[in-house]
């Protein structure tokens, strides 16, 4: 977590010297070189493509070639028939519904179970060597690459997997179950698999801050084991929470490979169509689709954020 | 997490030890090599990219080939967006559309290629050795062998001194079958939509490939017949990814695929029993042990090709080197190598003079094999006394309905598809 500790440090100690008056500038010069770096590296591998990728989405284009004239072509093609269609969803809303959808439930699927990990990793785990042996556990999904990983499910839930032969064997089903995977089922498996482990990480860094003297002090008045949770360890783990979610969220929303994958490439996800655009050279349109899924999380985060002021809290 | 800064130093330390060796083998190599190293960086797709034919050219040539290995839609974008990450290219032909213009492609002089008046007649004519036209809808390779000039945009009706791509590999495609588990004759392209598949069915999620396997099954149900199936109009995109969209929609496909892998797993796992396949995937199901038959289909087949086009910034000695590869892949050994996978070679008549007769007579001549068929790997492909699916090279290369294709409405197809796999 130290990586995004430091990037709001960083971000802070941009903010105030932004902020300072010139007469401070030279007493603020080791900050302002401190965070150079940083700013650097965002500058050119962040700020700079992604200003050519809202330039870009305005562009018009050809087969072959992108031609540099301002137009919204890429733009009301998106949307084309959303409003005029209704009720029945166009193309891009119906993409971004189902994203969506997956990830409200990947999310919360995640924050359940890589809460109480967590919180089985840092308060009922005694020594470090321990801790950190479970946690190489928790990364056993990225052992292999995604390409072997997600092959390897068929055999697991295929028509004649390991979980639907075991079934049959033992009675409880007559024909294989069809939806364990290549269906919504299977990719909410699949990225919750994935990553659970962005949420496991930032909130057992919360809960390892929490004072244990707080929660000696919450049984001693009185509170039962589930009252401690949620009036102590859950409050002071929200800044975990918060960047967990937010990890597991971004993620999500900008996956196509699972999701492709493991819908058998019949689900829709906003990253497939952009894949799809970019696979045709068709750069504008994939760019102006890029836009509209940036500013759709940054509004997320933004929710986000309000309710927990993450700086505040670190 | 207490234990991260002493991860961190063994990481950072793992990455010194990594600097160091690079740097070393950095100073080294001056050294090895006194003279400029004859190096080319191949862009194409992984099935065509063999080490064993990078090992071969090596011995006798002295060239090093680096694989840049991508999907057929990455080549494409290379060739427009980045034309100087690579030296030659191995692409399919009916992206040319697309690539010609961006001027990124230069025509490939045929009097420095050996054995160019030698290329199978299939690109210069469209038409068998025998001389026997074959199907010519879509973007057919005789469309763009020519370019007008070295340096042209345009392609040539008739043949100039200018090749687009020299051919490296071409085959006609079909459906894969598990007869197996279908346990009945399959004759027609209808049968993918058959709802006696249903759940079990599978196409290739590339959009303008996908609707020409979607065609021939149109077709093939007599609802519509195309003027061109490589070049349709809005109406018949739309009419055609209706029919699609309703079979999706009832649950025909189990799954639809990109990745070469992906359709050879969903072949071998039984998820799937009658699907778009390409050749060298029926083989990598069947070396399993597995049933899977390359089904030949009443209607036709859907062929593709590809070939090794110069970018325009392979100029000089580089360009020598290109085309003294070319040379050599034409030379008969490669040839022979791509014949026996299951694919055709550009020039027939060198490939069959670096194969056994038997191996000739099973993969080209539809003959009986009379001895085990190995793989190049050296694992069995066929057993004695088989024939290979879909018979002789003319009667499978004789039987082409279409080429794959880059349709004028391409824009409006890439639409309509995204909106078929939201559907």
């Amino acid at each position: 977590m130290s990586a995004v500790a430091d990037r709001h440090v960083v971000a802070d100690a941009e903010a105030k010297s932004a902020s300072a008056k010139p007469s401070l500038f030279s007493r603020a010069l080791p900050a302002w070189a401190q965070a150079l770096p940083l700013a650097l590296v965002f500058l050119v591998f962040f700020l700079v493509p992604l200003a050519l990728t809202v330039m870009v989405s305005f562009w018009d284009y050809t087969e072959y070639s992108l031609v540099p004239a301002f137009t919204l072509r890429s733009y009301v093609e998106m949307f084309e028939g959303c409003y005029d269609k209704l009720p029945d969803l166009c193309v891009t809303l119906k993409t971004y519904l189902s994203t969506l959808k997956f990830c409200i439930s990947v999310w919360l699927i995640s924050l359940g179970v890589g809460f109480f990990i967590a919180y089985f990793l840092a308060f009922h785990v005694r020594t470090t060597t321990m801790q950190v042996a479970l946690f190489l556990v928790c990364t056993v999904p990225f052992w292999t690459s995604n390409v072997i990983r997600t092959i390897s499910w068929i055999p697991l839930l295929g028509r004649n997997g390991l979980v639907n032969s075991t079934l049959v064997k033992a009675g409880i089903i007559n024909t294989p179950i069809e939806w364990l995977i290549f269906s919504d089922f299977s990719v909410i498996v699949a990225l919750v698999h994935l990553y659970t482990l962005f949420m496991i990480v930032p909130i057992f860094n919360s809960m390892m801050r929490i004072d244990r003297a707080l929660l000696e002090a919450a049984r001693d008045s009185g509170a039962s084991g589930w009252q401690t949770i949620w009036n102590v360890v859950i409050p002071l783990s929200k800044p975990g929470i918060v960047i967990g979610s937010i990890f597991v969220i971004t993620i999500v929303m900008g996956d196509f490979v699972t999701v492709g994958v493991m819908g058998g490439q019949q689900i829709a996800s906003v990253g497939k169509v952009i894949n799809t655009q970019m696979g045709a050279l068709q750069f504008p349109p994939a760019a102006a689709n890029s836009v509209i899924l940036l500013v759709a999380v940054l509004f997320i985060i933004a929710a986000l954020t309000k309710l927990v002021d993450i700086r505040k809290e670190l | 997490m207490t234990k991260k800064p002493i991860d961190r130093r063994t990481v950072l330390k793992g990455a010194g030890m990594l600097m160091g060796s690079t740097a070393l083998s950095g100073l080294a190599a001056p050294a090895v090599h006194a003279q400029e190293p004859k190096v080319l960086r191949y862009l194409g797709t992984a099935v065509n990219q063999s080490t064993d034919i990078a090992k071969k050219v090596k011995e006798d040539t002295g060239i090093t080939i680096e694989y840049i290995p991508v999907t057929t839609d990455e080549v494409a974008k290379r060739i427009v967006t980045q034309p100087n990450s690579f030296d030659l290219v191995d692409e399919e032909y009916f992206s040319l559309k697309k690539v010609i213009p961006s001027g990124n492609l230069v025509g490939m002089d045929a009097k420095r290629i050996k054995n160019a008046d030698k290329i199978t007649p299939i690109f210069t004519k469209g038409e068998l050795p025998g001389g026997k036209k074959i199907g010519d809808q879509g973007t057919a390779p005789k469309k763009v062998f020519y370019l007008e000039g070295a340096t042209s945009k345009k392609f040539a009706t008739s043949p100039t001194q200018w090749i687009t791509l020299i051919p490296t590999v071409y085959n006609a495609d079909t459906l894969g079958i598990r007869p197996d588990l279908i346990k009945r004759p399959i004759e027609s392209w209808k049968e993918l939509l058959n709802p006696e598949f249903k759940g079990k069915a599978s196409i290739l999620n590339i959009p303008s490939i996908g609707i020409m396997d979607a065609a021939m099954v149109v077709e093939s149900m007599g609802k519509h017949t195309y003027k061109d199936k490589g070049n349709m109009t809005k109406p018949e995109i739309d009419m055609t990814m209706a029919l699609m969209t309703e079979a999706k929609k009832a649950g025909q496909f189990r799954a639809f695929w990109k990745d070469f892998n992906e359709s050879v797993n969903l072949m071998a796992s039984g998820e799937v029993v009658i699907q778009s396949m390409w050749s060298p995937a029926v083989t990598a199901v069947r070396s399993k042990g597995i049933a899977c038959t390359y089904q030949p289909l009443k209607e036709g087949y859907r062929a593709w090709a590809a070939g090794f086009g110069l970018p325009r910034t392979t100029v000089g000695k580089k360009a020598d080197l290109a085309y003294e590869f070319i040379n050599w892949f034409l030379d008969g050994w490669a040839g022979a190598f791509l014949n026996r996978q299951g694919y055709y070679s550009g020039v027939l008549e060198t490939a069959k003079s670096k194969m056994e007769p038997y191996e000739w007579a099973f993969w080209m001549e539809g003959k009986p094999a009379e001895k085990d068929i190995m793989s190049p790997s050296g694992t069995l492909l066929e057993k004695a006394g088989t024939v290979r699916d879909g018979g002789s090279y003319e009667s499978r290369m004789g039987s082409v309905a279409c080429w794959n294709s880059v349709m004028d409405e391409n824009d409006y197809l890439v639409k309509k598809w995204n909106e078929f796999i939201a559907a």
